[in-house]
């Protein structure tokens, strides 16, 4: 629901005072940096409604305003603490220009319904921002992953070159490292021949039970599902442990098939609970009419049903694959030399010697990722383009 | 049980066929355990390379020390022991032998006798603590600091850890009693020689806890080896304690402010078991290799790649330098007579008794 | 499978048909909707309704009934076998050891026979037929070095006893050895094991022994001459011990080994006590009857004092108390442990103050992952519901950061929150940069509770955005708005509307946070210092470390029940079909 809410632009006396409010914020945190908390919050706000009644009354020009902000803060950052400042400077240069304009010309309103009172608008904003605050909180540690995979140190430490900005302070070693180190290799190369072996049972398995279980008439379904879901709920440690123990028993312990099979009852649970939940919505006189027209149930299974379900098979199987990708404790006691995962090098790294070729391979595998996360975002818009629905 | 047995048989069946390419024993390969990171690096240079070199047998290496005994229990008792030979601390040798999961050694039968000409048993002398056991190295957990932190007058003795006045600041200890406790009563005034007699004693434990929760607030527990250096090298501890291998390859090798301390070092040793229970082929096999690894040349060889000391005293004298940095590891060893004045050796038969007990009550003291 | 559920289906209209051809002549006046209303009416009266194939018609539906519920088995089959063989065995096996205790009767057989008439509340130490039973099992335990075995085992109980145990395997074979040198002084007959075997094997085996090589397979099997039992009891008995154990655990040829100290021991007992010797004619009957004259003047070995030679602590009550405590084969020892209670001879009592620690752990526990779940709903809630009502193209995008904290190691992001945390770390020195905080006063986050709740909370908050998202996607917007158009103010309509219809996203999020931070353990132990110590913890602990798996699987049963009692409630009030995720 997009209202299109008609906009004009504003008051000075709306725009200033609230651009003045944002400044003596801001301006807390570098006055207290610099030692006077008061000049700070007087400072930030005369100097951003000074800004703001400069751009808006005087330049006038948009564009040519909010390069001249930035450059102006940029060089003010400069000026207090070099390199880092420049970039902080450059940041809130820009965001005052994007927030002047956007507040004059009335912009804020654009998506938000008419009939909101003020004060709903601002909690519309502020619960905005506590969001925008929870997705930081996500993808934080990513954000200190990346940098530090770069560190000329073998350290997971700042240094100060690194701080500065310095080109010394950096260094692809730890990349270097971890494409010609044979140990990294081999961990990759059996990651990635576990991984999808133990997606692919527990995706086989788990979406013929879960079609099993949407059935109207099961019996014992609670314990059945209660058997599934298990090795989802007990705890790993006891998992490990039982596995291990039994799995040493039957001479399944350190070998390839012992890991698959563990990893793969691991992700049973999440392939159970995506494809029960798609099957809820699943009109099952789908799959009678394809019968009535004649199709055999392998037929009808793999051409009705499957796609219809497809998009929860496929979460099911992602969660499992990660499971897979990213288990530490079951293969630690499972497996052995020949089946040495990824995590479990991370593991032996942190525990006996620290090196930023973790945080390396994390930052592959986030950019792999996002990239992968990507493509299908833009698939699926494509497939919903080509099909003339409207991007909802 | 019936359950159990019918589905593991079950089990058993089903997988016989997947079983078939996953006994990989081939009959040229040996697969040994060992910790990981720099210390397998240098077993890896000084003995497997030079091996696999001379005879052709191919080494495969698993990094699963930290779990070996759990392992070894386990495979013990299916009856399928997939392990060639383990490398351990001491304290665990000790624990496998008595679980009658490691076989027992007879040295001069079975190591090679030393290149001065005496006798492997007299060789190796007191790091032979246990019958299973045959050692490698002589390593010790002692204390590095920030040199940054200390001010002018850097620590000398072990009992600056329990100086807060003088030593603000966080230090790191081991999450285990065992050393914390016997430095808590030294620096409590117990003798050196009368450690193992107080601790014995109820009150003796109570002694020791007490001492250490003078610092309780101030301690950041490692259990990782890896934690303490790179606490020093964040800064954010001003002391801790480590194996001293690690603190020479901080300040030797990434040149961090960083000193160490040698005083009141805890000497320990980690070697070989060999796992009960190996086929005859096998066994013979992995008798070779240990024969060959642990002479002298070899035991000395390896502390050109870590500064852990040589378990025999005929490798002393052979102690080189360091392969990459060339600088002279013999004063890096914890038995370097400069480092040796003042040892304390770990008394591993008090801890086969104690370990449980002291466990339960440093935990719960921990946790409180 | 699938048609023969849909045949069923179309009997059932197949026997409306057929019904009102069968009546239709019978009938002419009426219309014809009421009259087959009045026919079927009329055939309940006359008999059981029938199926077009004849078959009654109750009998035709609990048919197909049992057909669909067969096709439904046989969809679940094969994933429920597999879990039940690679998951559910394992655990019931592991948890099978925290009540399994059968090492302590089966290293010691005769002592725990022996001890049974012992009053372990009493203040003597057992007698010498005890110490005697000890020391025959101690013999043949050292011999197969299970000795220790038992020692590290009560040691769990008994702080010493892996010690006193190791001491007493090395020392027992010197015990006996006053027999045996009698008896070889008396007559080199008694030497050598050939002579042994000679009166104690079958004439059978004798004869399958003489011809024996190594190369030839397996030794034949021992065994026992017809009537020794009854002449020397007490001999035959350990001597079959004996060479079970030199032909399957030495794998040594029986013929060519001296018998143990144990089996002389033995023969003097049976000598010197009741024997069948009077009436025995066998081989070496003479050598046994000089023996068994000789034997009155030997000199004997008293095992009380023995094995107080060896270790005083063999004349303390507790060790026995402890033996006797722990020797049936199953014990309720370890659960009791796992509760800080031990258990000793007046039954279950606490554990010395200083020693509890599980109770804590398992409250601790249970808090800290309550307060993580606490606030992942918090940053949770307004996540998913932005998620839920943006539209689909940004909260796709969104999505994918909610996703891609999945996609980095569980390892590698605890490490980036110690980064962040610590004190000289990134966010401390943020603040100490800003100028908010002191240098020398910057904020503990790391190593203690605090660590904990933010780096699991991040770690888990997926798991709490993604079912509250897939349940939020579902509650329309329109009931909102009609709130909202009736007068309801926008915490009310939030509160009374909205709210109650995203309880079960809530609840789903809420119990698989709860479930699974319950059991973590790595984080915890990097970022929360002695805080951060989780009942799993110590269950690895004991697990990888002290070996004490029967108290690691107590703990573990315990935390089970737990989490199963979670689960129960929650399929109870939520149902278990309501978890979504994505």
């Amino acid at each position: 629901m997009v209202a299109l809410t008609p906009i004009s632009r504003t008051e000075p006396a709306f725009y200033i005072p609230v651009v003045a409010a944002f400044g003596a914020f801001f301006g807390i945190f570098i006055g207290t940096g610099q030692g006077s908390l008061l000049l700070g919050v007087l400072g930030g706000a005369i100097l951003t409604a000074l800004a703001a009644y400069v751009l808006v009354k005087i330049i006038k020009n948009e564009r040519a305003g909010r390069w001249l902000l930035t450059a102006l803060f940029a060089v003010g950052g400069f000026a207090l603490a070099s390199i880092p400042g420049l970039l902080i400077g450059t940041f809130f240069g820009w965001f005052f220009g994007f927030l002047i304009f956007w507040l004059y010309e009335g912009r804020y309103r654009a998506k938000i319904p008419p009939y909101l009172t003020p004060s709903q608008v601002f909690w519309h904003f502020t619960f905005r921002t506590i969001c925008g605050a929870i997705f930081v909180f996500l993808i934080t540690p990513i954000l200190v992953v990346m940098p530090l995979s770069f560190n000329a140190q073998d350290f997971f430490t700042f240094t100060p070159e690194m701080l500065r900005f310095d080109p010394a302070g950096y260094s692809l070693k730890h990349y270097r490292d971890f494409f010609t180190n044979d140990a990294w290799q081999d961990a990759m190369k059996n990651s990635l021949q576990i991984a999808p072996v133990a997606t692919l049972l527990s995706v086989t398995f788990g979406t013929l039970a879960a079609i099993g279980l949407s059935q109207p008439h099961v019996p014992f379904r609670r314990a059945i599902m209660a058997i599934l879901i298990s090795p989802m709920i007990v705890p790993l440690i006891i998992s490990a442990a039982g596995m291990y123990f039994f799995y040493s028993r039957i001479g399944l312990q350190g070998t390839y098939i012992g890991v698959v099979l563990a990893h793969a009852a691991l992700g049973i649970p999440f392939v159970i609970i995506t494809v029960t939940a798609t099957l809820v919505g699943f009109d099952n006189s789908l799959t009678r009419a394809a019968a009535n027209m004649g199709a055999n149930p392998v037929t009808t299974f793999f051409r009705v049903q499957m796609p219809l379900i497809l998009p929860g098979v496929i979460s099911g199987g992602l969660f499992a694959f990660i499971t897979s990708f990213d288990e530490v404790v079951v293969v630690l006691f499972v497996g052995s030399a020949g089946q040495k995962t990824l995590p479990w090098q991370m593991f032996i790294g942190l525990r006996e010697q620290i090196s930023p070729t973790i945080l390396a391979v994390a930052t592959i595998l986030v950019g792999i990722s996002i990239c992968l996360l990507t493509v299908v975002e833009m698939l699926r818009r494509r497939s919903e383009r080509m099909r003339g629905m409207s991007p909802s | 049980m019936n359950l159990t047995k019918t589905l593991m048989t079950s089990t058993a069946l089903t997988l016989a066929a997947g079983m078939s390419f996953a006994d990989g024993h081939m009959a040229n390969e040996l697969t040994i355990i060992s910790w990981g990171g720099a210390y397998s690096n240098s077993q890896q240079k000084a003995y497997h390379a030079p091996y696999s070199a001379e005879t052709g047998v191919k080494i495969i290496n698993d990094e699963s020390s930290a779990e070996a005994v759990s392992k070894l229990r386990a495979m013990n008792e299916a009856g399928n022991v997939t392990w060639d030979l383990v490398d351990v601390e001491a304290a665990d040798a000790i624990r496998l032998c008595d679980e009658g999961l490691a076989i027992e050694i007879d040295a001069d039968e079975m190591l090679a006798a030393g290149a001065d000409g005496s006798s492997a048993s007299d060789d190796f002398g007191d790091s032979l603590i246990s019958d299973c056991f045959i050692p490698q190295i002589v390593f010790s957990t002692t204390v590095g600091y920030r040199t940054d932190m200390v001010g002018d007058t850097p620590p000398t003795s072990i009992c600056a850890i329990f100086d807060t006045d003088a030593y603000p600041g966080k230090r790191a200890l081991n999450k285990r009693p065992i050393g914390n406790v016997e430095w808590a009563l030294l620096c409590d005034g117990v003798a050196k020689d009368e450690i193992y007699d107080v601790l014995a004693t109820p009150e003796g434990q109570e002694r020791a806890l007490a001492k250490l929760d003078t610092i309780k607030s101030d301690v950041i527990w490692w259990s990782a080896g890896a934690d303490t250096p790179q606490l020093l090298a964040d800064g954010e501890i001003v002391m801790g304690s480590t194996y001293n291998g690690r603190l020479f390859s901080l300040i030797a090798e990434q040149n961090q402010p960083v000193g160490m301390l040698w005083d009141a070092q805890m000497l320990d040793f980690d070697g070989w078991i060999i796992p009960k229970g190996l086929p005859e082929d096998r066994l013979a096999r992995v008798m070779d290799y240990v024969k060959f690894a642990t002479d002298t040349q070899r035991l000395a060889d390896q502390a050109a790649y870590i500064s852990y000391g040589p378990a025999r005293a005929s490798s002393a004298p052979l102690v080189g330098k360091h392969a990459e940095l060339g600088i002279d590891m013999a004063p890096h060893m914890p038995t370097d007579p400069a480092n040796a004045q003042n040892v304390f050796v770990t008394n591993y038969e008090f801890w086969a008794d104690y370990r449980d007990d002291m466990d339960a009550k440093f935990q719960a003291w921990l946790v409180k | 499978m699938a048609l023969s559920a849909l045949n069923s289906d179309s009997n059932f209209t197949n026997f409306d048909q057929a019904d009102g051809e069968t009546m239709s002549d019978a009938q002419t006046a009426q219309t014809a909707s009421s009259a087959a209303a009045a026919r079927i009416a009329d055939a309940a009266h006359t008999g059981p309704m029938l199926a077009a194939d004849g078959t009654p018609l109750k009998k035709s539906l609990n048919r197909a009934l049992r057909v669909q519920k067969m096709r439904a088995l046989a969809l679940i089959a094969p994933l429920l076998i597999f879990v039940l063989v690679t998951f559910i065995a394992p655990i019931a096996d592991m948890l099978f050891r925290s009540v399994e205790n059968d090492i302590v009767s089966e290293t010691l057989p005769r002592t725990t026979t022996m001890l049974s008439g012992w009053g372990e509340k009493g203040t003597d130490i057992p007698g010498e037929p005890v110490f005697e039973a000890l020391y025959q099992d101690m013999f043949v335990a050292q011999e197969a070095k299970l000795h220790t075995r038992l020692g590290s085992r009560l040691n769990y109980e008994l702080t010493g006893a892996s010690s006193l145990f190791r001491k007493s395997g090395r020392k027992v074979q010197d015990m006996g050895e006053v027999y045996q040198d009698q008896f070889e002084d008396l007559d080199g007959f008694w030497k050598k094991g050939e002579n042994w075997n000679s009166f104690m094997a079958s004439d059978a085996w004798l004869a399958a022994m003489d011809g024996w090589k190594k190369a030839n397979g397996p030794q034949p099997r021992f065994e026992l001459r017809d009537g020794i039992a009854q002449t020397l009891p007490a001999t035959a008995d350990i001597y079959v011990k004996y060479a079970d154990f030199i032909q399957n655990v030495d794998k040594a040829n029986l013929s060519k080994k001296d018998p143990w100290a144990l089996v002389y021991s033995s023969l003097y007992r049976d000598l010197s006590g009741e024997n069948g010797l009077s009436s025995y004619t066998g081989p070496a009957a003479a050598e046994l009857a000089a023996a068994a004259t000789a034997a009155s003047t030997f000199e004997t070995v008293n095992y009380t004092d023995a094995f107080k030679k060896i270790d005083r602590d063999w004349h303390k009550l507790d060790i026995w108390q402890t033996i006797k405590v722990y020797s049936p084969k199953f014990t309720s020892g370890y659960f009791l442990n796992a509760i800080d209670m031990q258990k000793s001879v007046d039954g279950a009592e606490m554990r010395p103050e200083n020693e509890q620690i599980y109770g804590l752990l398992f409250w601790r526990t249970m808090v800290m992952s309550l307060t993580i779940t606490l606030s992942c709903i918090l940053l949770g809630y307004p996540v998913a519901w932005i998620l839920a009502n943006l539209p689909a193209r940004t909260a796709n995008l969104l999505l994918i950061l909610v996703l891609l904290p999945f996609w980095t190691s569980l390892l590698v992001r605890t490490s980036a929150w110690k980064v962040m945390l610590q004190q000289q770390g990134v966010i401390n020195d943020t603040l100490v940069w800003l100028g908010i905080v002191a240098t020398d006063d910057r904020l503990a986050l790391i190593n203690n509770s605090t660590g904990t709740v933010i780096a699991m909370t991040h770690i888990l908050l997926p798991f709490m955005i993604l079912p509250m998202y897939s349940v939020m996607q579902t509650i329309q917007p329109t009931y909102l708005r009609a709130a909202k158009s009736l007068g309801a103010t926008n915490w009310t309509a939030f509160w009374r509307v909205y709210f109650p219809q995203s309880m079960p996203g809530i609840g789903a999020g809420s119990i698989l946070v709860f479930i699974l931070a319950i059991g973590y353990y790595i984080t915890p132990a990097i970022v929360g210092g002695t805080e951060g110590t989780f009942i799993s913890n110590r269950i690895a602990y004991h697990i990888s470390s002290s070996l004490n798996w029967g108290l690691g699987a107590a703990l573990g049963a315990i935390l089970l029940a737990a989490v199963l009692l979670l689960y129960y409630a929650y399929d109870k009030i939520v149902g278990i079909d309501n978890v979504k995720l994505g």
